[in-house]
């Protein structure tokens, strides 16, 4: 008996109905789960940042360039999950140089490089451009030639080449922002082409990827907004705090529209799954879609967001509901992820029977390195605070 | 892989080296099989000159077109893909019938299909497996396929009556469209002019979207080469002239394999004779695994 | 063209240098790692089909065995066992096809025979079945039957011995006392050659009213109908299986 297939037989017992055999083990597993949902917190973050610069919602100016950054550090972690679990990660680079163009998945590479390289690269670089020259000029040591290499050892800071500067970055993000879509609906688009799996295929797969990814990116910003301007020992920017929460309320109100068309559109043409389907939602998915992700990270933030802002409550205790609200929403976004991802493959496609999945805890595929991927980014987020520091008054007048 | 080379050489001097074959297929001969079939036999007497001969009119028919290119001594183009002894998929088209009234579940065909390609033992890895429904009074089907039925099936007793009850062999559906070959994200998974899909263990990278992908759960990860395994319908016999291992052991003939575009072959005439059915036909994958005497409750 | 590159602001010449750097890069990891051959037939790597064409066969396929072995294969053609390839028995002999050193195995227990002989419902109706539990149960199989030429000892005198399911089934219906030759006359052969000589199956409604018409000389207590008035259009078996009539429910 092979080590690496001993736990499959355990999963014997778990077994109800009938499945095909090579149905045993799931394929994708926590790995999974963590990558659609570290890239949907990249494009929510990074649609908020563009409501700063293509839609002019000034409240939101203090936010802008840590939403940048905490895209950038998500993003810089996202491939991470997909890569840990691939059968051979050092034949990785075959994605990149014989693409198959059919596949949803070979476009992964292409889709990442242009968001990586030419959107938010790009747009961080000439946001801080004109002031990594300055920060190089009053600095000493590693610092200095730090930010002078990440300009590029470009010095001019003349008006006519920041005007450049300020006109190019608006163009980036008009294009970043079907960029952004396109990222995190490609993810959604990865789910929902499987034919195959009626729990994924759907048209409305990318859709719902993408707003919820909306509302977990505008979520984190939120969270990390008042942790760090708690640390820095700021206030809160009151307006801005509001606009926040505004905008995750609104983003939240389409994802769950769109939530339940799926289910309503699901329950209704009734087709050959539906029995698999809702053994399953009744049964395994219970409560993590019924519970956490409905009702805990949706149903709950939306009406206490709701309940703040109707009444007249003082703002420190807004700022607890909203950081509370936030904080589930994160969860909530996290199990829709797990549903979907494990969800999909909880039940054969004989329709006629589920298998389980037990989360291993060391070993590639197990918690501890998932936790690591999850927690990596966040200290990449402090290495790039302490680099390209996005506070206001770090700007040079 | 010298040993190989000399038993492959050794069984396709055997198919062409042996005397022409009679011409089997009439159409009179088949009306006759037909009728006995609809007694629900298991086929055991249908001749056994045909098995024998249908084995030789499709390793001869196949070894034609090869000899002849080598005859006309056309100007080999590098881009069309020749095989072993002149094999050129793009002159074959393949494709298999499984009887389900033939079938008996002895679990021949998964015990050898295992042995033939290498697929490891354990409980979890099938290129093909046997299953058995069992539909009772009550509407209800249960299915099972206990170790793939490499050891067959017990008489477990249910407790409501069964009013229909039969074996379904699965494989590998070799799709015209491959929703596997489609998601495949680095090209190891292809489609083959002669309609066999094949995966390129060196180039996968093991990401198992083709898992996802098929509808038919016909794929599994190796645990060793963590690459994706499939049916090959034998790939390595077939270019040589054999039938898969799991036609060439099936004692009922429940399986029947050959050439879908060549008009003496035993798929052509399983197509005549039957009802045909396909696996999940909504999914417009058009396999190329037909099944006779296909039950509704079957997916 | 140089012209216009120096119209170029600074940042830009800088970011247009590493995007080429970048597509170099690519250019070069495209030329070394792609291997030569992708491509070539398809999108795919070319080698991969002939390794997959050149793996190594382990069945050899019945025709090389009957090469050496035509005694055996003689005797096995005339028999029930014509269909069943020599493999299936004693394994893959690829292997010793190419070196007759390397010896097959022949199962000398019950094990390998019951996994097409013994008795499962779902078989189809006709195909040889026992119950090992009761058939023998010490004996291996090839004490009494050869397995090349598989005729049993004697042959047998019970229909259920092939007809295991319906012998159940009637076993515990109404009809568990009408003999199998009642209704289907079997001529000697069908037990040496069945389906070239099959069984016949009664043809009338007459045939059933022999027992169930109204007017029927048997004993008290079988149903009986106007065999005029009761759906006429309908054989009797269209509606009632007679090895598992349905009277009383």
């Amino acid at each position: 008996m092979e080590p690496t297939t001993h736990h499959l037989y355990s999963l014997f017992h778990e077994i109800s109905g009938y499945i095909y055999p090579n149905e045993i083990e799931l394929h994708w597993k926590l790995l999974i789960v963590i990558y659609p949902y570290l890239t949907g917190l990249v494009a929510g973050a990074f649609i908020l940042a563009s409501l700063v610069k293509v839609f002019n919602v000034q409240q939101l100016k203090p936010t802008y360039r840590m939403s940048l950054l905490t895209a950038l550090a998500f993003l810089i972690a996202a491939p991470l999950p997909l890569l840990a679990h691939l059968g051979h990660p050092e034949k990785s680079y075959e994605i990149f140089l014989t693409p198959n163009t059919t596949s949803a998945m070979a476009m992964f590479g292409f889709v990442y490089a242009w968001y990586l390289g030419a959107v938010l690269l790009l747009e961080i670089w000439l946001d801080y451009r004109r002031d990594l020259v300055l920060w190089a000029r009053k600095e000493k040591g590693v610092k200095k030639w730090l930010h002078k290499a990440l300009s590029l050892f470009s010095v001019d800071i003349y008006d006519k080449a920041v005007r450049f500067d300020k006109k190019f970055v608006k163009i980036i993000t008009i294009i970043g922002i079907p960029s952004a879509f396109l990222l995190h609906g490609y993810v959604g688009f990865l789910f929902g082409s499987i034919k195959a799996n009626p729990w994924w295929s759907s048209v409305l797969m990318p859709i719902v990827f993408l707003f919820s990814a909306i509302v977990s990116g505008i979520a984190l910003m939120l969270i990390i907004y008042m942790i760090v301007t708690m640390m820095k020992e700021r206030t809160v920017d009151r307006a801005c705090l509001e606009k926040l929460a505004s905008f995750m309320f609104y983003a939240m109100i389409v994802d769950f529209s769109l939530e339940i068309l799926d289910f309503m559109h699901r329950i209704y043409e009734s087709e050959e799954s539906i029995k698999i389907l809702a053994e399953l939602v009744s049964g395994k998915l219970f409560v993590s879609l019924i519970v956490i992700q409905l009702l805990i990270g949706m149903i709950i933030p939306l009406m206490a967001i709701a309940g703040a802002k109707l009444f007249k409550i003082p703002f420190e205790l807004k700022k607890i509901v909203y950081f509370v609200s936030a904080l589930l929403v994160q969860f909530g976004i996290f199990s829709t992820r797990w549903n979907v991802v494990i969800g999909g493959q909880l039940f054969s496609k004989s329709f006629r029977g589920l298998t389980a999945y037990k989360m291993e805890f060391l070993g590639l595929e197990g918690l501890m390195v998932s936790l690591a991927i999850m927690i990596l980014p966040l200290f990449i987020l402090w290495f790039l605070f302490k680099v390209l520091p996005p506070w206001d008054d770090a700007r040079n007048p | 892989m010298m040993n190989n080379k000399i038993i492959n050489n050794k069984i396709n001097n055997k198919s062409l080296n042996t005397e022409k074959p009679e011409p089997i297929i009439d159409s009179a001969g088949c009306d006759s099989v037909r009728y006995d079939s609809e007694h629900n036999d298991a086929g055991c007497d249908a001749g056994r000159r045909n098995f024998v001969n249908c084995a030789l009119a499709s390793s001869a028919l196949m070894m034609v077109p090869g000899m002849l290119g080598a005859g006309e001594e056309e100007k080999p183009d590098p881009n069309e893909l020749v095989l072993g002894d002149g094999y050129r998929p793009k002159d074959h088209k393949w494709g298999m019938g499984i009887d389900i009234s033939k079938c008996i579940g002895c679990g021949r065909c998964a015990d050898a299909c295992k042995s033939e390609n290498d697929v490891p033992r354990e409980p979890f890895y099938f290129r093909t497996w046997v299953e058995r429904y069992r539909i009772l009074e009550n509407g209800e089907a249960v299915v099972d396929s206990p170790n793939g039925a490499i050891d067959s099936f017990d008489e477990d007793k249910l407790d409501e009556r069964i009013i229909r009850s039969f074996f379904v062999p699965k494989l590998c559906n070799q799709c015209e469209h491959p929703p596997c070959v489609q998601v495949c994200p680095v090209g190891a998974s292809y489609r083959v002019e002669d309609g066999v899909v094949l995966v390129d263990r060196d180039y996968c990278v093991g990401c198992s979207y083709c898992l996802q992908a098929c509808p038919y759960g016909a794929r599994f990860l190796h645990p060793e080469t963590r690459t994706a395994e499939k049916c090959t319908f034998c790939y390595h016999r077939i270019v040589k002239g054999l039938v898969p291992a799991c036609v060439e052991v099936c004692p009922t003939q429940a399986r029947i394999f050959g050439e879908m575009e060549k008009k003496s072959s035993p798929i052509i005439r399983f197509m005549r004779m039957n009802n045909i059915g396909v696996l999940k036909h909504s999914l417009n994958t058009e396999p190329k695994v037909f099944y006779a005497n296909l039950d509704k409750e079957v997916r | 063209m140089l012209k216009l590159w120096k119209k170029f602001p600074g940042q830009l010449k800088r970011l247009i240098l590493i995007f080429l750097l970048f597509v170099a890069a690519l250019m070069t990891a495209r030329h070394f790692l792609i291997p030569h051959d992708y491509g070539q037939y398809g999108n795919y790597r070319g080698g991969s089909v002939h390794e997959i064409a050149n793996l190594e066969v382990k069945y050899a396929g019945q025709i090389v065995c009957v090469d050496c072995h035509d005694d055996i294969a003689e005797i096995k053609f005339a028999g029930y066992h014509k269909n069943v390839a020599c493999e299936v028995c004693h394994g893959p002999g690829a292997a010793h096809v190419e070196d007759s050193d390397i010896e097959l195995t022949s199962p000398r227990g019950r094990d390998l025979c019951i996994l097409c002989h013994e008795y499962l419902p779902s078989r189809p109706t006709g195909f040889p079945q026992i119950v090992s539990e009761s058939h023998n149960r010490v004996k291996p199989c090839i004490s009494c039957h050869d397995p090349h030429d598989p005729v049993p000892p004697e042959a047998p005198k019970e229909c259920s011995a092939c007809h295991g399911t319906i012998a159940r089934t009637k076993s515990h219906s109404y009809h568990a006392d009408v003999e199998c030759v009642y209704c289907h006359q079997a001529s000697p052969e069908h037990k040496v050659n069945p389906r070239e000589n099959l069984p016949s199956k009664p043809k009338t409604r007459d045939f059933c009213g022999k027992c169930h018409a109204e007017d029927a000389d048997v004993e008290f207590g079988i149903p009986r109908v106007d065999m005029d008035a009761h759906e006429k259009r309908y054989v009797c078996w269209q509606c009632h299986y007679p090895h598992l009539p349905e009277a009383g429910q």
